[in-house]
């Protein structure tokens, strides 16, 4: 895989005193985050391509490396449901799924942010049966987009380490007090070893600092009732702040990732832009196959192709703005999803784009891919051709067709 | 705590008035009962249902405890993470007040839609109480029956009609599914036998590990009676076994009740209009007799294994009258 | 009642950190029967008091001083629970004003 979105901070590197470098599995690296965040709480249950993470979080429990009460539970359900009781009553707390794992507990993602609980949920995205696929789909997280979390991905281990790591601070912060996902793909990265760099255990403790929820459960001067219902005269006022919340929450993501910049070296962004500045055509692809892409992405600019990509990280809250002041120069853009929306006929992420290019006096022509279901490899060649569409569509100045599968047998 | 009334009404209520249970509601009195009966501060989650809708509508809570409502099915689960957080952080040296925990869910909250969560969070060994104010039936969404609902009672998805007797199967022993867990303690109570109910919470919550109450909470509008007659009704089932007040401690099972009589379950059926067309149609007396029938034979059941008879703990009062002594 | 709150008024969460405020939020209108006690036949045994399902008849002293009429429903419970022969609470017709 290409080098990785890290822009390395001139000059900063060298005063970092982390530096193991290791040789890890996505799972292994979200496992380690989480051992050095310590959390008090992880409740969760294993499903494929996860299930590692817990299980070596578990070791760290039975040999004493965490202090953390691990709540083995019977079933994602429960998991949530213990996570929000567990972050309502003050508990630093995570917990890890995937694919029929994530649609388990789904009832619970609304209510664990519309509680406020500041949860951090490790995702390994998997596919929706039916038919039954253990590999990769975006159809969980992206399927649970609008369940009032905050949403980061990432394209390789380094990123999922690093975004563990950050979303404790977000999901923890004052101002933000919202449960936070980190989304890697499954299999492609939750089991392929990687070279990932670590922060020490004191750096991170101290970068992620202590929990201070506002009331919880446990303190017993100041009981607090949570979770009442709230009718016609007050839901609206609920959701509003929730919402603010959510789209407030973008500084402080912003804010963290310049912190994090400063003990690792690596600089994060609500999304990556690779050789867009002076780009014709781009992609916007999300995760792991933002790699290959960039490797075209290289290939093209060394023929003299003004190709680039656009890689969101934080997809709640949607950076809009900033996707469309990155995008609008561009004359043709074509936005890949490994999901579909059935029905839609534009995928989760063209909807989100499309609508942010709108209002644009001259908007870059968009086409829209399906690609990369159930962990099907995207081939080098395969976004080269998306690009010689999007060269070809820039020329004839018109989409003769917005929304396609990518390599599929008709 | 010696368990006087006397005594009880100097402590603060932390249920308090102004929540919206229906007046005459069983369950009002089974929370009332639980909350006064505790002693150290604690934690409720409370299930969706009657007592969640009408005890904490934003922005009014009529719970003086802290108390977290997330979900239907959940109330244990919920709890279990709430108990592991306190675990957790007392381990850490960051809490040191002693707390204890209780869940709370309607019937269909405990017998159906919440059954797996309360046996994850059993099995696990969770230091608290789970209490299941059984009406019988979802009567929040409008008297649906559950897995708690009896033979031949009528609801809105069990009804009564030209061609049915009502609900078509026998409720199921959740008390004993839940003994089968081998928990330290368990019981079957109901609010109008006070003292043994307020006795078992204070056991329960005395006890290390998971422990569970049963407790027969008399729904009027559900069960089609008069609303002064709640208690009444909790007593009747009592009185004819078709809701026995045992407990089982550390494996033993013990009674904590015994009829003087014991009265025929036509006496607990008859006043209760979920039941009426049972007694209008010659036919369905097949029915009645199917239902004395199982209670004979589960109380019979019951009595062997039933090894030493018990009084709840604390039965003597002077103020307490005779009819409550059980 | 309360006042309205505005979303940024209100703690996050749905949190609500006043227990037992519900005591705002009266019910006494909604009911058609009141109890009434008659003082002398009245043994304080207490009986009315733990099976009322609104916890509002006062007790004190273990002497029973009041009934809240802010937040009795007018179930019925306390007088028909009543041990005392004769009953020393009974349900009449509420006369409400308009
Ligand atoms: C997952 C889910 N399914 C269904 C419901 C609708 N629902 C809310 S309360 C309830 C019934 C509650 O019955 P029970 O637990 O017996 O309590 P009660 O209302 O009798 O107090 C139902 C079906 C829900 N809230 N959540
Ligand atoms: S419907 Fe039944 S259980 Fe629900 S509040 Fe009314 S009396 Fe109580
Ligand atoms: S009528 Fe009902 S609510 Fe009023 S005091 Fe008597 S028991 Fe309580």
């Amino acid at each position: 895989m290409t080098n990785l979105q890290t822009k390395k901070e001139p000059g900063s590197v060298k005063d970092i005193k982390s530096a193991r470098f290791a040789a890890m599995t996505g799972n292994n690296a979200i496992a380690e985050a989480m051992r050095q965040i310590n959390p008090d709480v992880v409740a969760a249950y294993p499903i494929t391509p996860q299930t590692e993470a817990v299980e070596e979080f578990a070791d760290f429990v039975a040999n004493g490396k965490v202090k953390t009460e691990y709540v083995a539970v019977e079933s994602e359900h429960s998991s949530m449901s213990a996570c929000i009781g567990a972050s309502a009553a003050g508990a630093r707390t995570i917990t890890t799924t995937s694919s029929a794992g994530f649609a388990l507990m789904w009832e619970m993602l609304p209510i664990a942010s519309g509680l406020r609980t500041p949860i951090v949920m490790y995702v390994a995205n998997r596919a929706f049966s039916a038919p039954l696929n253990i590999h990769c789909s975006h159809d969980d997280t992206m399927g649970g987009r609008d369940t009032g979390w905050i949403q980061l991905y990432s394209e390789n281990a380094q990123e999922g380490y690093d975004n563990m790591i950050q979303a404790i601070r977000i999901a923890e912060d004052q101002s933000v007090r919202l449960p936070v996902m980190v989304c890697l793909d499954g299999f492609i990265i939750s089991h392929s070893v990687e070279r990932v760099d670590l922060l020490d255990d004191e750096t991170v403790r101290k970068f992620i600092g202590e929990n201070k929820p506002p009331y919880h459960l446990l303190n017993v001067a100041k009981p607090i009732t949570i979770g009442a219902c709230a009718l016609q005269d007050y839901y609206t006022e609920h959701k509003r702040q929730h919402s603010e919340a959510l789209i407030n929450s973008k500084d402080k993501i912003l804010q963290v990732a310049d912190e994090f910049a400063k003990i690792s070296g690596r600089k994060y962004g609500l999304f990556e832009s690779y050789k867009l500045d002076d780009a014709e055509y781009g992609l916007v692809i999300i995760n792991s196959a933002a790699g290959v892409a960039k490797m075209v992405v290289d290939d093209l600019r060394g023929k003299g192709v003004k190709a680039g990509l656009l890689k969101p990280r934080v997809y709640r809250p949607f950076p809009g703005k900033e996707i469309r002041d990155a995008l609008k120069h561009l004359k043709a853009i074509a936005v890949m999803d490994r999901v579909d929306a059935f029905g839609a006929g534009r995928t989760p992420t063209f909807t989100e784009v499309a609508s942010a290019m709108y209002g644009l006096e001259k908007q870059p022509l968009m086409i829209n891919y399906v690609y990369g279901l159930g962990g099907r490899d995207i081939r080098l060649e395969d976004i080269n051709n998306v690009y010689e569409k999007l060269m070809d569509i820039a020329k004839k100045g018109k989409v003769d067709k917005v929304f396609d599968y990518l390599t599929v047998r008709e | 705590m010696a368990l006087s009334l006397k005594e009880l009404s100097k402590k603060e209520e932390l249920f308090s008035s102004g929540h919206r249970l229906c007046a005459g509601c069983g369950a009002a009195t089974t929370m009332r009962q639980i909350m006064l009966a505790t002693e150290d501060p604690v934690v409720i989650s409370t299930a969706t249902g009657c007592v969640y809708v009408a005890t904490a509508t934003y922005p009014y809570t009529a719970w003086k405890c802290n108390w977290i409502h997330s979900a239907f099915e959940n109330s244990a689960a919920t709890i279990s993470g709430v108990e592991a957080a306190y675990q957790s952080l007392k381990r850490q040296g960051k809490i040191d007040k002693k707390i204890k925990f209780i869940a709370i869910g309607g019937d269909g909250g405990t017998y159906d839609i919440g059954l797996q969560s309360l046996s994850g969070a059993l099995e696990r060994g969770h230091n608290f109480l789970y209490v299941c104010y059984n009406n019988e039936a979802y009567m929040n969404t409008g008297i649906q029956r559950s897995g708690a609902t009896p033979l031949g009672a009528s609801t809105t998805t069990s009804p009564a009609g030209s061609a049915s007797y009502g609900k078509k199967v026998f409720r199921k022993d959740l008390t004993a599914i839940v003994a089968a867990h081998n928990i330290p303690y368990l019981a079957q109570t109901t609010p109008a036998h006070w003292r043994d109910l307020m006795g078992k919470v204070q056991k329960a919550l005395a006890v290390e590990g998971p422990t569970f109450l049963n407790i027969l909470a008399p729904c009027h509008r559900g069960w089609r009676v008069e609303m002064k007659d709640s208690m009444k009704l909790a007593r009747l089932a009592a009185d004819t076994c078709y809701w026995p007040l045992y407990e089982v401690e550390n494996g033993q099972w013990k009674l904590n009740y015994t009829p003087k009589e014991k009265k025929p379950v036509t006496e607990w059926l008859k006043p209760q209009g979920r039941f009426k067309h049972l007694f209008s149609n010659p036919e369905y007396q097949k029915v009645v007799d199917r239902l004395q029938e199982t209670v004979d034979k589960e109380w019979a059941a019951l009595l062997k294994k039933c090894v030493v008879e018990s009084k709840p703990p604390e039965t003597e009062t002077k103020t307490a009258p005779a009819r409550d002594v059980c | 009642m309360k006042k309205q709150m505005t979303r940024k008024e209100m703690p996050l969460g749905t949190v609500i950190d006043s227990p037992g405020c519900s005591r705002e939020y009266k019910t006494g209108g909604w009911r058609n029967l009141i109890p009434v006690r008659n003082a002398e036949k009245c043994t304080n045994c207490l009986i009315c008091w733990i099976y009322c399902p609104e916890g509002c008849i006062k007790v004190k002293d273990g002497k029973i001083t009041e009934i809240d009429l802010d937040y009795c429903k007018g179930c019925g419970i306390c007088a028909e629970e009543c041990p005392v022969k004769g009953k020393a609470i009974t349900m009449v017709e509420e006369k409400k004003e308009n």
